[in-house]
């Protein structure tokens, strides 16, 4: 499957655009104060890194990004959004250089970091041997179904996917707790509407 | 919402929304065989739930799916998943053991494909619920901001 | 130096979007813009262990071809004969052989498939991350939201004043009683 040096180029200039897009994107977030362009940018942000997961062979990473990232994450900030403010404060003096330095030494010890870490797309690393290459040679024989991520998330790791729609399950209760269907929202008057109409018809009908 | 001003976001979204809940179960039924899952297709389902709300106002659509349908839907994802889990023990098995599920002979994958099916069908009624919960809870919520805030 | 530079660009550029996402959640003091600062951050962690998964010259973790084509006779049924049986041995036997030689690391190049995939156990667990992130945000936002109707701003100096002057009004309040019961 290797050989092709033309692709491999065409794959390292797809890198260097999408990861330049991020860039401008993430600054651009960083500046504006208008919660609304944020919040687009941020939408943005996800559908472009899941692109980027198409180009790094990450398939169902990458329609999960775009589903959830860029579809319902965007969708929450804006009914948020509405309920809250619709401009950012700017922020000014010491609250912007102290952040700065730390977030740069931050960044130097992890790219410090970097230089024990295997190269970019290594088939030796310790990430990439092991484990992974055990579940890319058992899912033929021992679940058949031709998704390894599929067969790896349904069934080796059943029990870890388990405890995350557990986790899904109740944030949707606790936000259902702290916003409530209570009288304050629309369900129940949504619900009101519908017992007068049905009254408003049985005195007509009688 | 006054006048017509909508009128074509309306008939794009009216012709839209079954493709897009159709295009839902696709990746859900054929998670096996390409990219795609319980997680993606429930997400795919609410968003088909929260652009029928953006389009035709939140009112008609907690009507057609109900809060409590949501909730009902989410809590019954994740019986479904712990029931499979259960059904595996009860079989002997380890819990979440599928090849236990039919005790099969070493070999035989309707086991593994059974389980795994049902499992991401709990997964997608989990998130798919939960999701549309959420979403409910922001935008029933009264918004206090006035107009001028904008 | 160049290969090396060339290698670990990416890691860089994926720790400088993770900087300017923890920028935004230190710098800014509206609490959505810091959720979105998360999300920065969240997103570019996801990119770097994606990036780490990735095979030269791999695929997606999809079987295709040969390493899918011989699960056919099986799924058939009618070709038990040898496929089935091969399964069955591989299910069997080649489940201790796969326990025996786990034990030193293989490279991709002897895992025993036609075709190279990229590492799908990452996938996984970013798969998972992901949803559980938006199911966290939404919890996020949910108290953000409570907190503009208990305060009125979503600022977080504000927010921070105003506590601040009632914990002050509650101190001087305590003194005075105080002061009260000791006369």
């Amino acid at each position: 499957m290797t050989g092709f040096e033309g692709a491999t180029l065409a794959i390292d200039l797809l890198n260097i655009t999408l990861l330049t897009i991020l860039f401008v994107v993430a600054i651009a977030i960083a500046r504006l104060r208008s919660l609304f362009a944020i919040v687009m940018l941020s939408g943005i942000y996800s559908l472009v890194s899941a692109t980027w997961f198409v180009a790094l062979d990450a398939v169902d990473v990458a329609f999960t990004e775009a589903a959830v990232g860029a579809g319902i994450s965007t969708a929450l900030f804006l009914g948020a959004m509405v309920l809250t403010s619709r401009t950012a404060k700017a922020e000014k003096g010491a609250a912007r250089i102290v952040p700065l330095l730390v977030v740069i030494a931050t960044g130097a010890i992890l790219i410090y970091a970097t230089i024990d870490l295997p190269g970019f797309g290594d088939p030796t690393s310790p990430a990439n041997t092991g484990v992974g290459v055990e579940f890319i040679e058992r899912t033929y024989p021992e679940i058949a179904i031709p998704n390894i991520v599929t067969a790896v998330l349904a069934s080796y790791r059943g029990f870890d996917t388990l405890g995350e729609v557990g986790v899904v399950f109740a944030a949707g209760l606790a936000v259902s707790l702290l916003l409530g269907f209570g009288e304050r929202s629309l369900g129940a008057s949504v619900r009101e509407e519908d017992r007068l109409n049905a009254l408003k018809k049985d005195e007509e009908k009688s | 919402m006054k006048g017509d001003h909508h009128v074509i976001l309306r008939v794009v979204a009216k012709a839209l929304i079954p493709i897009i809940a159709l295009y839902g179960f696709y990746v859900h039924f054929h998670g096996e065989y390409s990219p795609g899952g319980g997680f993606q297709a429930g997400v795919i389902l609410a968003v088909c739930v929260i652009l029928y709300s953006l389009i035709f106002g939140i009112a008609p659509t907690m009507r057609a799916i109900t809060p409590g349908f949501a909730r009902f839907i989410a809590g019954l994802g994740f019986i479904i998943y712990v029931g499979v889990g259960f059904w595996a023990l009860a079989m002997g098995g380890n819990f979440l053991d599928y090849d236990a599920l039919f005790r099969e002979e070493p070999g035989g994958h309707l086991g593994q494909h059974t389980g795994i099916i049902v499992i991401e069908i709990g997964v997608l009624f989990a998130v798919a619920g939960s999701m549309v919960t959420i979403f409910y809870a922001f935008a029933g919520r009264v918004s206090e901001i006035r107009d001028e805030d904008w | 130096m160049l290969e090396f530079i060339l290698e670990r660009g990416n890691y860089w550029a994926i720790i400088g979007l993770m900087m300017i996402g923890l920028y935004i959640a230190f710098a800014s003091t509206n609490l959505i813009k810091r959720l979105i600062g998360l999300g920065l951050f969240q997103t570019s962690i996801i990119l770097f262990y994606i990036s780490l998964s990735r095979i030269d010259g791999g695929t997606a973790p999809i079987l295709f071809g040969k390493d899918y084509k011989k699960d056919k006779g099986h799924g058939d049924g009618d070709g038990y004969g040898d496929a089935g049986e091969h399964a069955g041995d591989a299910a069997e036997h080649g489940a201790h052989a796969a326990d025996a030689a786990y034990g030193a690391a293989k490279a991709y190049g002897e895992a025993g498939m036609a075709n190279v995939y990229s590492n799908p156990l990452p996938h996984v667990l970013m798969l998972t991350a992901i949803v559980v992130g938006v199911a966290t945000l939404a919890v996020g936002l949910a108290i953000i939201v409570r907190i503009r109707e208990a305060y009125g701003t979503v600022e977080a100096d504000e927010i921070r004043a105003m506590d601040l002057e009632v914990a002050i009004a509650e101190a001087a309040a305590d003194a005075e009683q105080r002061k009260a019961g000791a006369a």
